[in-house]
């Protein structure tokens, strides 16, 4: 299968179950919003060393509190995880940020973390709680007035890793097909691109020569290597970029890489591949060519 | 289908009518209904010696005329929606749990008295002791809405424990007295002596308030939380003054002769 002239390997990106949960933070303005989402999200690039993977996701054109907002996605193994991710970051990244407020994003759900909740003891016994609407929200006392936050954050399903591999000739072309590729994935609603500018340059495998380390460096597709180990690369690749995706579900993971894996397919790209374990660790498989399948031109196929 | 009941004359004396709820009324034969006890000052009547009925017995309920001398229409109710095309009498929807009562004209005194959830639509004025505590009891409404599109009388939210309680005109005197907890949107203001002896709770005044001495200035800050419940407000279909989101209130702290933790927001000029 090709897509303007990328080849499409036949192989599949393999994902994992995890929690996923919607934080919209609002601000007096877009731009302190925009610092607090920024700062919450901040080394949150991947569950094993960060214990979460973050990103933002928009902003938010209709806040509870009619403010500028934007929404975070946060992922984590478990809601135990989740649910310490989120206070952790809500509490030293966006209730430390001057004006802000922070809601749940997710309101159709079954299960609910109590983050709000856990925070409100920082007000030392001056917070106030305020039920509004059948919602539970704690005002809790800081220098510039008070900081609202919801009681109990809603959490769902969620898919973490989906992925595709952008293998190109050289690194600017690379970097731009990975660029466009991550801007295209966002337009799609409930996903996060946990990574810096939604581009992992390190991608791993699992395990290492190593007995401390649970993850070392993918050596199969790093350039470098290529007389050195086993290596997937055809010859004329140079520069591999991987775009991660999470998802509140698997369609939002799929629809994301479809996107994504034709925006990448341009000029200078030789093929686009997935990261996978062989089937045997996630429970979700994305098929590149299944995706696409009914993406592509009659030419294409 | 609707029941819809009309009454034929004002009684002579207040009518208790507490049958008046969806949950009694709903599944009932036209002929049940009209066969509901009901009390004519002590003397025990007929629903049907009063009105006529017209539908069947259901949680949508329609009451024609003017009911002011009818007591206790809703009391209790836990779901379904009853329609005031007229006045209602004293203690409309007191104690109930659930479901949304409309009055179309006035009310009485002690709307939503002790109730617990569910939501009241006045479009005229109310009377007093709005959402408040019966005497002798010690809490007052403990959830859901009321909403007064009119002016109160005094001693709207006594002790009040949860809830919001919206009035777009004025209220009388006495208003969030001994107020617990929940919230309280003053359009046009209040009389005096406002949450005297409040030990929780939140005013909220876009007019300003003649306080008692024993509340004390702490702040004028934008409440974020305002914010949201403006919002609700609003889905509520409530009138608010254009640019409230972005005003600035004077916190008042009170009321400290309790001593109390309660909070009067006024809107700033």
């Amino acid at each position: 299968m090709q897509v303007n002239g990328v080849h499409i390997e036949d192989t599949f990106a393999e994902a994992f179950p995890m929690w996923g949960a919607r934080v919209v933070i609002t601000a007096a303005t877009a731009r302190w919003a925009l610092v607090a989402a920024r700062a919450m999200t901040g080394f949150a690039t991947s569950v094993i060393g960060c214990g979460c993977e973050a990103a933002i996701e928009r902003s938010v054109p209709h806040t509870p509190d009619g403010r500028p907002g934007i929404s975070v996605l946060v992922f984590a193994i478990s809601r135990d995880r989740l649910r310490s991710a989120l206070v952790d970051r809500i509490g030293q990244a966006v209730m430390t940020c001057a004006t802000t407020a922070c809601y749940s994003g997710l309101r159709e759900v079954e299960e609910w973390l109590p983050v709000g909740a856990a925070l409100r003891y920082f007000g030392d016994g001056f917070q106030r709680r305020k039920r509004i609407e059948g919602q539970r929200y704690w005002r809790i006392p800081v220098m510039d007035g008070e900081f609202v936050v919801e009681e109990h954050f809603g959490v769902a399903r969620a898919v973490g890793g989906g992925n595709f591999l952008v293998l190109a000739r050289d690194e600017a072309t690379g970097l731009q097909a990975a660029w466009a590729a991550a801007r295209a994935a966002r337009t799609v609603e409930g996903v996060a691109l946990p990574f810096p500018g939604g581009v992992v340059r390190s991608g791993s495998k699992v395990g290492s020569r190593y007995r401390f380390l649970t993850a070392s460096t993918n050596d199969r597709y790093c350039p470098t290597l290529r007389w050195r180990t086993q290596t997937a690369l055809p010859p004329d690749v140079c520069a591999v970029y991987e775009i991660v995706i999470d998802g509140l579900g698997e369609e939002p993971v799929r629809e994301a890489m479809r996107r994504g894996i034709l925006a990448a397919c341009r000029e200078g790209v030789v093929s686009i591949s997935a990261a996978n374990f062989g089937g045997r660790l996630g429970a979700y498989h994305f098929r590149l060519r299944e995706i696409l399948a009914g993406s592509l031109s009659q030419e294409d196929r | 289908m609707t029941l819809v009941l009309t009454l034929r004359e004002i009684p002579p004396v207040p009518l208790e009518a507490e049958g008046i709820s969806p949950d009694v009324l709903k599944g009932l034969a036209l002929e049940d209904v009209l066969n509901l006890e009901a009390y004519l000052g002590n003397r025990r009547m007929r629903l049907g010696d009063f009105f006529e009925a017209d539908g069947e017995g259901s949680e949508e309920i329609v009451l024609r005329g003017d009911l002011s001398r009818v007591k206790w229409i809703g009391r209790g109710m836990t779901r379904g929606r009853i329609v005031i095309q007229g006045n209602a009498g004293m203690h409309l929807g007191a104690q109930m749990r659930g479901g949304e009562i409309l009055v179309e004209g006035n009310a009485s005194d002690w709307v939503g008295a002790e109730m617990r959830g569910g939501l009241i639509r006045i479009h005229g004025n109310a009377g007093g002791q709005i959402g408040a505590a019966y005497r002798g009891s010690t809490r007052g409404m403990r959830g859901g809405t009321i909403l007064v599109a009119g002016s109160c009388r005094n001693e709207v939210g006594m002790r009040m424990r949860r809830g919001l309680i919206y009035v777009g005109g004025r209220c009388g005197d006495f208003t969030g007295l001994e107020m617990i907890g929940g919230t309280i949107v003053l359009c046009g203001g209040a009389g005096i002596r406002s949450g005297a002896w409040m030990r929780g709770g939140t005013i909220v005044s876009f007019q300003d308030l003649v306080l008692l001495p024993t509340f004390l200035y702490t702040c004028t800050y934008r409440p974020t939380f305002l914010r949201l419940v403006f919002n609700h407000l609003r889905t509520l279909g409530c009138a608010l003054p254009q640019g409230i989101d972005d005003a600035r209130f004077a916190l008042y702290t009170g009321d400290t002769a309790m001593p109390g933790k309660g909070e009067i927001l006024v809107r700033a000029p």
